[in-house]
């Protein structure tokens, strides 16, 4: 059996310890917001947070897995205060076109986040590079990444 | 696979997606149909009808309000709006409700879209291609909206006895002014419900000045499913005992199973099937190849990568592309190609009474479409039905044998057209290659040989190497100028492939009505096919998005040889305002294009010189009815490093439906052009395409992608499509812009095979 935290619940499973990831939360845990692009950790579709750092799930193998905390785009929202800034600035500014990508966007997106408020155009360039999309909406993310950022200090300040 | 034992809280994902699916069954059970024509003409001159539910009983008894196929409004004022067309990144599931919306007068927030039924006997052609969605349902839609507002009213007026004219609406509520009363559309459900349908002629449409929902910015109903991970896509789909398939085919098209290490691959873990599939020999349906059907993704992604095949090749294609090139380079030192679809009177002789006269041959590669949702789609065979949820941009039968399932469910599995149910999911991109239904076609016979619903997922390599590409070409053109630098003869010899011998590749095809033949004094096109195996398919803006590279640059060499800025010469080729189809207001109309071109000008500040090694690059391009110019901001570095600082489009689509959808498709198309115009090639050699996933061939990322600026002329035109027409301008406005800010003349795609690197 392995032993998994995801989104703050704990799940034990029979899988073979090679399994990736995200296949485990795709079709073990039925976590599907978690997407499959291309296998090899380089269009960041699969991405989640592993102990808050932005991780290619497609790559990362459940054995690899010990004691980490997995967070999904399906866990980003927090249960008391609502979607994440990231999440209402995707949604108010329309970034997606087909879609498909931007949970691996926004999960890597709230990683710079966590890691840096207020980050500037090269910061988010450099955190958003292994990220692809085929529909070119990396305008409006770059956008909605420091929209997010402002939100999230009138929060704080307003708190 | 079992689900995990959880011990935290429970996840209700899988159940919640099932019972989605079965609520959306049941919403599509409408009651019985009658057909009423309501003889309102298309713009292509049809007679536009559609279903109308049922009786007045049924729907009162029904506690809601079902005018039409499009429109359901419910006793508690919610607002559905049933959207026809795939979604696949375009904009339709937000943009097609939106008009009917605006006639309902329905405020926005009352409405809930829903994906509608596949049925083309209420909805007409149910497709996602040619940029058609707007165009071809505008008028539909409008009437749609317009008959219910209509009988909302009357209902009103009956209930307040007032007379229907002295009400209005907005709001989704009926308002008598006199009065100043006012009820929502909900209280007046069953009073409507019990309605006669108003007479066609008496439905009155609002005119552009009276809109308050077309031309704004819309957020993408499906936004907060997106961003919170919610099921939507076709490989989201979930059902209960449903097991996992992968397909092997031969990496050279038309190889067939001779051998294979099935015996290992079923013992394998997890794995339940493994059995070759001869397929019908038709890349479009079903090819040779070997299904593994497992308990999970991953355990039949694990025996994918454990088959041994031994394949039969004597059929298999052994295209190459290097030889390909060195025949079509051949081909190109002639301006006349074997087959004639254009030629003026005297064209020869016009090139002798020239003042200059200039030649180049233009080429570009095939490019994958790489949708980022891989080819996928469940199947559930039960006794003699299927059901298929599809991630497709044609989930019915139109388009026939080339591009639907339906033929292949039908003949070769033997499926009665009734028993064949497909749910159109949102498709994680599309670009043309979800035209082609093979990945439903494989799901449905591997589904009809396992007793459980079954998911076939393509890996990125499976994308890549059974992809319907974008066809390579080569334009041998010829332009002669006369002594006032004007173009009075042009000759466009356009080299592609067949693949049945006779006709040309889809998106390989030229019209002899080609930008700009009709324009100039003497003009020609010519073609020819040189033989190919390798599946080609139409790619977002098919044949434009490569001819308009070959084409507008071409026509800046010419007014770089004339000595004339690219502008004036333009705008001078375009000539007097005026349809150049006289009548069909879906042409191109050169005076709406000299003011795209016009616009963008003002807005780049054209003819303020840059610094050294920046400068300005301009095309135009005119395709799905839609006028666009770009003009793109180049710097080159240490002649090698390109970065482009900014693209100014403007753009010419009549309306706007969605103002964000509409800007978004621009950006989107501008980014999707220059990717493949700076970095995207497939080489083919052994009949086998050489790239593999993201790590061969490359997307553009966010560190190179420009900033964007997008400005619309709008006009009473009727709206026309978006997905596509922003494509075409932008590869040839940057090879103009490196070349004026060079020198270097980019005469062939990728910019990356010149030695260029983009920044």
């Amino acid at each position: 059996m392995i032993a998994l935290n995801v989104n703050g619940s704990r799940y034990e499973l029979d899988l073979d310890p090679a399994t990736p990831l995200l296949w485990t939360l795709r079709d073990s845990l039925g976590l599907v917001g978690t997407k499959y692009g291309c296998g090899i950790g380089q269009c960041g579709a699969c991405t989640v947070l592993m102990n808050g750092s932005a991780t290619r799930s497609c790559v990362l193998p459940l054995s690899a897995l010990a004691g980490a905390e997995i967070t999904t785009i399906e866990g980003l929202a927090d249960a008391n205060r609502g979607l994440h800034p990231l999440q209402e600035a995707w949604i108010a500014l329309d970034v997606p076109q087909c879609g498909y990508c931007q949970a691996g966007q926004i999960m890597s997106a709230a990683a710079l986040l966590a890691r840096k408020p207020h980050p500037s155009d090269e910061d988010i360039r450099v955190a958003m590079a292994g990220n692809l999309c085929r529909c070119g909406t990396y305008g409006r993310i770059r956008k909605a990444i420091h929209s997010a950022a402002a939100n999230s200090t009138q929060n704080q300040s307003g708190e | 696979m079992p689900p995990g034992r959880q011990t935290g809280s429970s996840s209700a994902s899988v159940v919640s997606e099932f019972n989605a699916q079965i609520r959306e069954k049941q919403y599509s059970g409408m009651s019985r149909r009658k057909f009423l024509n309501l003889s309102a003409a298309s713009a292509g001159g049809l007679l536009l009808g559609f279903y109308l539910d049922s009786s007045s009983e049924d729907l009162a008894a029904a506690h809601h309000f079902q005018p039409n196929a499009f429109i359901n409004i419910r006793r508690d004022g919610a607002i559905w709006i049933y959207s026809k067309n795939p979604e696949v990144g375009q904009g339709v599931k937000t943009s097609l409700p939106m008009i009917v919306a605006e006639e309902l007068d329905a405020a926005w927030h009352d409405v809930t879209v829903l994906q509608a039924p596949v049925d083309a006997e209420k909805y007409g052609p149910q497709f996602a291609g040619r940029s058609s969605a707007i165009p071809d349902n505008w008028d539909m839609l409008r009437r749609a909206g317009a008959i219910a507002r209509t009988m909302l009213v009357t209902a009103a007026a009956q209930e307040w006895g007032v007379a229907a004219a002295d009400c209005s609406t907005a709001n989704s509520e009926v308002q008598h002014e006199a009065s100043g009363r006012r009820i929502g559309y909900g209280e007046l459900v069953d009073i409507a419900a019990a309605l006669p349908l108003p007479d066609a002629a008496a439905i009155r449409l609002k005119g552009r000045n009276q809109y308050k929902l077309l031309g704004t910015r819309i957020p993408s109903v499906d936004n907060e499913k997106i961003v919170t991970g919610t099921p939507l896509f076709g490989i989201d789909t979930r059902l209960p005992g449903m097991l996992y398939a992968v397909y092997e085919k031969c990496a050279a098209v038309g190889g067939r199973v001779a051998a294979a290490n099935l015996e290992t691959i079923r013992a394998m873990p997890g794995v339940k099937h493994a059995f070759v599939l001869p397929g019908n020999g038709k890349v479009n349906q079903l090819m040779p190849g070997i299904a593994i059907v497992a308990d999970s993704t991953w355990a039949a992604l694990r025996a994918k990568s454990s088959l041994k095949v031994d394949w039969d090749e004597s059929a298999a294609s052994n295209d190459s592309w290097a030889e390909l090139s060195t025949k079509a380079r051949n081909l190109a030192r002639n301006p006349r190609g074997e087959r004639l679809l254009h030629t003026s009177p005297g064209i020869e002789r016009a090139f002798e009474s020239t003042a200059k006269n200039l030649s180049a041959c233009y080429e570009y590669p095939f490019v994958a479409h790489v949708t980022m949702e891989p080819q996928n789609c469940t199947a559930w065979k039960t006794g003699d039905s299927i059901e298929i949820w599809a991630p497709t941009q044609i989930p019915g039968s139109w388009g026939g044998e080339r591009f639907s399932a339906f033929p292949f469910l039908i003949e070769d599995l033997g499926f009665a057209r009734e028993n064949i149910t497909v749910h159109m999911r949102r498709a994680g991109g599309a670009f043309g290659r979800r035209l082609y239904n093979d990945f439903v076609c494989e799901a449905a016979a591997i589904a009809s040989r396992v007793d459980a619903p079954v998911q076939l997922v393509w890996t990125r390599e499976d994308d890549i190497a059974h992809d319907h590409c974008r066809a390579g070409g080569f334009h041998a053109l010829r332009g002669g100028l006369d002594e006032n630098g004007t173009l009075v003869a042009f000759t466009d010899h356009f080299i592609s492939f067949t693949a049945d011998g006779t006709n040309p590749v889809d998106g390989g095809a030229i019209t002899g009505d080609e930008f700009p033949a009709t324009l100039i004094a003497k003009s020609e096109i010519s073609q020819s096919l040189l033989p190919l195996q390798t599946p080609c398919g139409l790619w977002r803006a098919p044949g434009s998005n490569v001819i308009a590279f070959a084409v507008q640059s071409f026509l800046h060499e010419l007014s770089v040889e004339a000595g004339i800025d690219h502008l004036d010469f333009l705008i001078d080729l375009l000539g007097p305002a005026r349809w150049l189809k006289p009548g069909d207001a879906r042409s191109l109309h050169t005076g709406r294009a000299a003011h795209v071109i016009r616009l963008a000008a003002e807005k780049a500040r054209w003819g303020v010189k840059r610094e050294e090694g920046r400068a300005l690059g301009l095309a135009f391009w005119f395709s799905h009815s839609a006028h666009v110019a770009e003009i793109v901001d180049v710097s080159v570095r240490n002649e090698r490093y390109v970065t482009v600082n900014g693209v100014y489009a403007a753009v010419d689509i009549g309306q706007i439906i969605n103002r964000s959808g509409a800007e978004s498709q621009v950006e989107g198309a501008i980014v999707d052009g220059l990717s493949a115009f700076l970095m995207q090639q497939l080489t083919i050699e052994d009949g086998r395409i050489q790239q593999s996933n993201f790590d061969n061939y490359k997307i553009l990322r966010m560190s190179a992608a420009p900033p964007v600026e997008v400005h619309f002329i709008e006009s009473d035109f009727p709206p026309t499509g978006l997905g596509e027409p922003a494509v075409p301008p932008i590869a040839p406005a940057v090879a103009n812009a490196i070349f004026s800010a060079t020198g270097r003349r980019i005469r062939s795609m990728p910019l990356a095979a010149h030695g260029f690197r983009v920044q």
